[in-house]
C-alpha cells in the first residue's frame, strides 16, 4: 500500500506500469489524477503553494489506505501527493486502486479522494492577480466524505 | 508538563508562529484546556482560536477534538480545515 509525498511530478505510465507488474489477479485499475486549474472561485490562478504537515501526512493517508482495504476488496492502492510549488496543468495527487473486478476499484478510490480532502493535512495557497490566497474548505468535501459514514 | 505546538498555513501566518514549546499547567491537560491557555494570550489568539472560527486540531498526529487529553511531550498541531487532493 504504497503513498508517497513528493515534490517531484509524477508520470502516470511508469506508477501504473509499476503498480501491476507481475500480479495477474489484478482485474481491475481505477485511477484519479487532481490536477492544478487555472482558475477558481472567479479569479485566474497563476500558481500553487501545496503546504503540509509532514510528521502527519504520511500516517494520515495510511490511515485513509487502510479503511479503505477493510471496506472493500482490494489487492492494492497508490497514493502520490505533491508539495510545493505547482502551476496550472501540473498534476497534483494521483489514487490507484487495484481489484479483481471494477466495482470495488471505483468505490474504493473515490472513497480515498474524498477522505484525503478533508483529512490528510495539505493546505493549498493560490496566486492570484490580486495576491496569495489561502484556498477556503468546501462544505461539498464534508458531506462528500460524510456520504461513506456507515449508517 | 511540556507541550510542542505547531501552527500551519493561516494560523500560522495569523499567529507569526510555527512553532513553540509551551509549559501547560495540570488543570489544561486536554485540547479544550491548552485552547484556552493560548486564547489568555490576548486578543489576537483569542480571535484566532475563538470557537466560533473554523479550524482543527491534531495530538501526536491524529486528529483530535476538544475533549482529546494532551500529556507531557505531545505534540499537538492546530491549523485551518485542510485543502488538499
Amino acid at each position: 500500500m504504497p503513498v508517497r509525498v513528493q515534490e517531484a511530478d509524477f508520470d502516470l505510465s511508469t506508477e501504473i506500469n509499476a503498480f501491476r507488474a507481475g500480479r495477474p489477479e489484478i482485474g481491475a485499475i481505477a485511477v484519479f489524477v487532481g490536477l492544478v486549474r487555472d482558475v477558481n472561485v472567479g479569479s485566474a490562478v497563476s500558481g500553487l503553494t501545496l503546504e503540509h504537515y509532514p510528521a502527519m501526512t504520511q500516517k494520515a493517508l495510511e490511515g485513509i489506505v487502510a479503511q479503505a482495504t477493510q471496506r472493500w476488496e482490494i489487492i492494492d492502492a497508490l497514493v502520490i501527493h505533491r508539495v510545493g510549488h505547482l502551476q496550472p496543468m501540473d498534476q497534483i495527487v494521483l489514487v490507484a486502486v487495484a481489484s479483481a473486478h471494477r466495482g470495488d476499484a471505483f468505490h474504493a478510490c473515490e472513497f480515498i479522494m474524498d477522505y484525503l480532502k478533508t483529512q490528510a493535512p495539505f493546505w493549498k495557497q493560490e496566486q492570484t492577480p490580486d495576491g496569495a490566497r489561502w484556498v477556503e474548505a468546501k462544505a461539498s468535501d464534508d458531506s462528500a466524505a460524510a456520504r461513506w459514514i456507515k449508517k | 508538563m511540556s507541550v510542542t505546538i505547531l501552527y500551519f498555513a493561516r494560523l500560522r501566518e495569523t499567529l507569526g508562529m510555527t512553532q513553540e514549546k509551551i509549559e501547560l499547567p495540570a488543570h489544561a491537560a486536554s485540547v479544550a484546556g491548552l485552547l484556552d491557555h493560548l486564547r489568555a494570550r490576548g486578543e489576537e489568539w483569542h480571535a484566532a482560536l475563538a470557537p466560533t472560527q473554523s479550524y482543527r486540531v491534531a495530538v501526536n498526529q491524529d486528529m483530535a477534538d476538544i475533549t482529546t487529553p494532551v500529556c507531557d511531550g505531545d505534540e499537538v498541531a492546530i491549523f485551518p480545515p485542510v485543502t488538499g487532493g
